[in-house]
């Protein structure tokens, strides 16, 4: 760091007046002035060739071949099949396609339900702490907690809450409230979706609630001044005014927290293990387990493969219709 | 501007039932760390029948938590250090120059946000296993890998929002002093780096937190000695007998490092939010 920090022996402030050549050794000033963004990015660009972009080339090429534990020492000699780990895949009439079709269902409408409910809570917590109140602060760093805890430490604890026996929502639900006649399972069948929702979304919301609080503070005071002059009420104030302003906001939230939800594994992973059961089988632990489980690394990238394809599609036709939405909005 | 009682109402009702909502898995993990076995054993109680401290001791013999613990740190922190280094650097370049190909690569910069971790998984498995075939060079399995791996997770986000606050530092600063003849890395380290310290705060609390609680690559690729935190927790839950009080206490004291360091710094999150992310 220091070589960086400290100045090169200030070559601008040392040269010579103007008229006498620099030293033959240094760059001219033009190519360095052209050079030097390339320099500042070099590490960054290295790193993403490094860690996302070779090992997505790589994931293209293992997604042809047939690639099986035999093959992980030297996955270079492993044989091309060509295009038969996408027709497993593809093949719903098959097991291996039928989960993963099942798989995907399932990981849409828990994204669509998640995000949603993310979305609400966080948004209503923002707008209905825009004003201040005694013990807002305290509230608001409450609300953060679940942003903050690492997400293992928060998943163990609602699985511990999950449990049938010993845990808190049993107690209540059965024990105290007499809801279900029995103790019912939450962590196996399907339930398993109920609780895997209540965590993603206690985890979740509070990103939302960050993001729309801190676009609240780009509304300008005097638009609420002259539509209070106007008689517009508190709830009007927010119909009208802080709800349509906040769009921009939405447009990437919305973006943001379906594509970290569409792709969360931590989550399933510390409830549920290397096997999610069936209802709560989101695609990401759907391909962890065809890969690392049965060892069948070329169907898994195949399956990685379809998935990128089927999320740039969809970023791709979103970004189309907001950016068209937006245009119309500022005619 | 009065609000109507209906408004107090509903802000007070949803609040705290949110506030109920949030802090119950709290009150779980501090209550339970100080229940005693049989308490956990059981059907939940509210209300412990004694009040113990053992977990807390007993968490370090069960698994060896402070190895786990070391390791965390020091791949977290490795990578947080890393990580805005580099994103200072490159936001700079992104802010103040006009360059060829600067569009092609803050997009795949930012596209590589979406991609699915389990894609590059397999992949970067497989390639760690191969360069440490042919070189010697020990990837996998060693923090190395992992900080390596972690340093582009919170890399695209950090570039992102760094690029927005750089942005709003005023580009006078900068240039008067390369004017009065400093070079662009003095310019970069004297001006604008101190006046966007809020948001390279930002930036370094949510390197830290992606890197201390990341699971899926953690799980893969590391060892028995090089185990973080996020695998190592599993440890107390995965076996027969479960010591639902252990795994409590050892999740709250493993939280307590990040919680603290958010709460203490959450200001200058939501700032290099506004700055960087809402535009």
């Amino acid at each position: 760091m220091t070589t960086l920090t400290t100045p090169p022996p200030s070559k601008e402030r040392a040269a010579p007046p103007a008229g006498k050549r620099p030293s033959r050794l240094r760059l001219p000033a033009r190519l360095r002035r052209v050079s030097l963004p390339y320099l500042l990015l070099l590490p960054a660009l290295l790193l993403e060739l490094v860690v996302h972009l070779i090992p997505m080339g790589v994931g293209i090429v293992m997604s042809f071949k047939e690639l099986t534990q035999f093959f992980i020492r030297d996955w270079g000699a492993a044989p091309w099949t060509g295009l038969d780990n996408y027709k497993l895949s593809v093949d719903f009439d098959a097991p291996v396609g039928e989960a993963l079709l099942h798989s995907f269902f399932v990981t849409v409408a828990f994204t669509v339900l998640s995000v949603g409910l993310c979305w609400l809570i966080g948004t209503a917590a923002a707008v209905f702490m825009q004003e201040h109140f005694r013990g807002r602060g305290l509230l608001r760093a409450v609300f953060l907690i679940p942003y903050a805890l690492p997400v293992y430490a928060a998943v163990i604890t609602w699985s511990f809450m999950f449990q049938r026996d010993t845990g808190l929502i049993n107690h209540v639900l059965h024990d105290q409230l007499g809801l279900t006649d029995s103790r019912p399972f939450w962590l196996i069948g399907d339930n398993s979706f109920v609780a895997l929702l209540t965590v993603s979304v206690w985890k979740g919301w509070p990103f939302a609630f960050l993001i729309v609080m801190a676009g609240l503070q780009n509304i300008p005071k005097e638009q609420y001044e002259a539509a209070a002059i106007d008689g517009a009420g508190m709830w009007q104030q927010v119909r009208r005014i802080t709800l349509p302003s906040l769009r921009p906001v939405n447009q990437v939230l919305v973006l943001v927290l379906f594509l970290w939800t569409f792709n969360d594994f931590n989550t399933p992973y510390v409830l549920f293990g290397k096997s999610a059961p069936e209802a709560a089988d989101l695609i990401s632990i759907h391909i962890y387990q065809s890969s690392f489980v049965t060892w069948n690394f070329g169907t898994g990238s195949a399956m990685s493969v379809l998935l990128l394809l089927f999320l740039l599609l969809v970023t791709a036709g979103y970004l189309l219709v907001t950016s068209r939405g937006r245009k119309t909005a500022d005619v | 501007m009065a609000a109507p009682r209906s408004f107090l109402w509903s802000r007070r009702i949803f609040l705290t039932l949110l506030a109920g909502f949030v802090l119950l898995p709290v009150y779980v993990m501090v209550s339970s760390s100080l229940k005693p076995l049989q308490d956990v054993s059981g059907s939940f109680r509210w209300m412990p029948s004694g009040f113990t401290v053992r977990p807390y001791f007993d968490i370090w013999k069960t698994v060896p938590l402070a190895d786990y613990f070391m390791n965390s740190l020091i791949v977290a922190g490795a990578a947080t250090v890393c990580s805005v280094v580099i994103a200072v650097f490159a936001a700079y370049a992104v802010s103040r120059y006009r360059f060829r190909g600067k569009r092609v690569f803050t997009v795949t910069v930012l596209s590589t946000q979406m991609f699915p971790g389990i894609l590059f998984l397999l992949p970067l498995f497989l390639i760690y296993v191969n360069v440490g075939n042919a070189t010697g060079i020990a990837l996998f399995g060693s923090r190395a890998g992992l900080i390596l791996t972690y340093l582009t997770f919170s890399l695209p986000f950090s570039i992102w929002m760094l690029i927005g606050y750089f942005d709003s530092v005023p580009r006078e600063l900068d240039e008067a002093a390369l004017v009065d003849g400093c070079g662009p890395l003095r310019a970069l380290f004297r001006v604008v780096v101190p006046a966007a310290i809020p948001g390279i705060v930002a930036v370094a609390v949510y390197a830290f937190m992606t890197a201390w609680g990341e699971v899926l690559f953690a799980s893969v690729m590391t060892n028995d000695t090089t185990r973080t935190l996020a695998v190592g927790l599993q440890g107390y839950a995965t076996q027969n007998d479960v010591y639902w009080n252990q795994v409590m206490a050892a999740s709250l004291v493993v939280s307590i490092p990040v919680v603290a360091g958010f709460l203490l710094l959450q200001r200058y999150l939501v700032a290099g939010l506004t700055a960087g992310a809402v535009k």
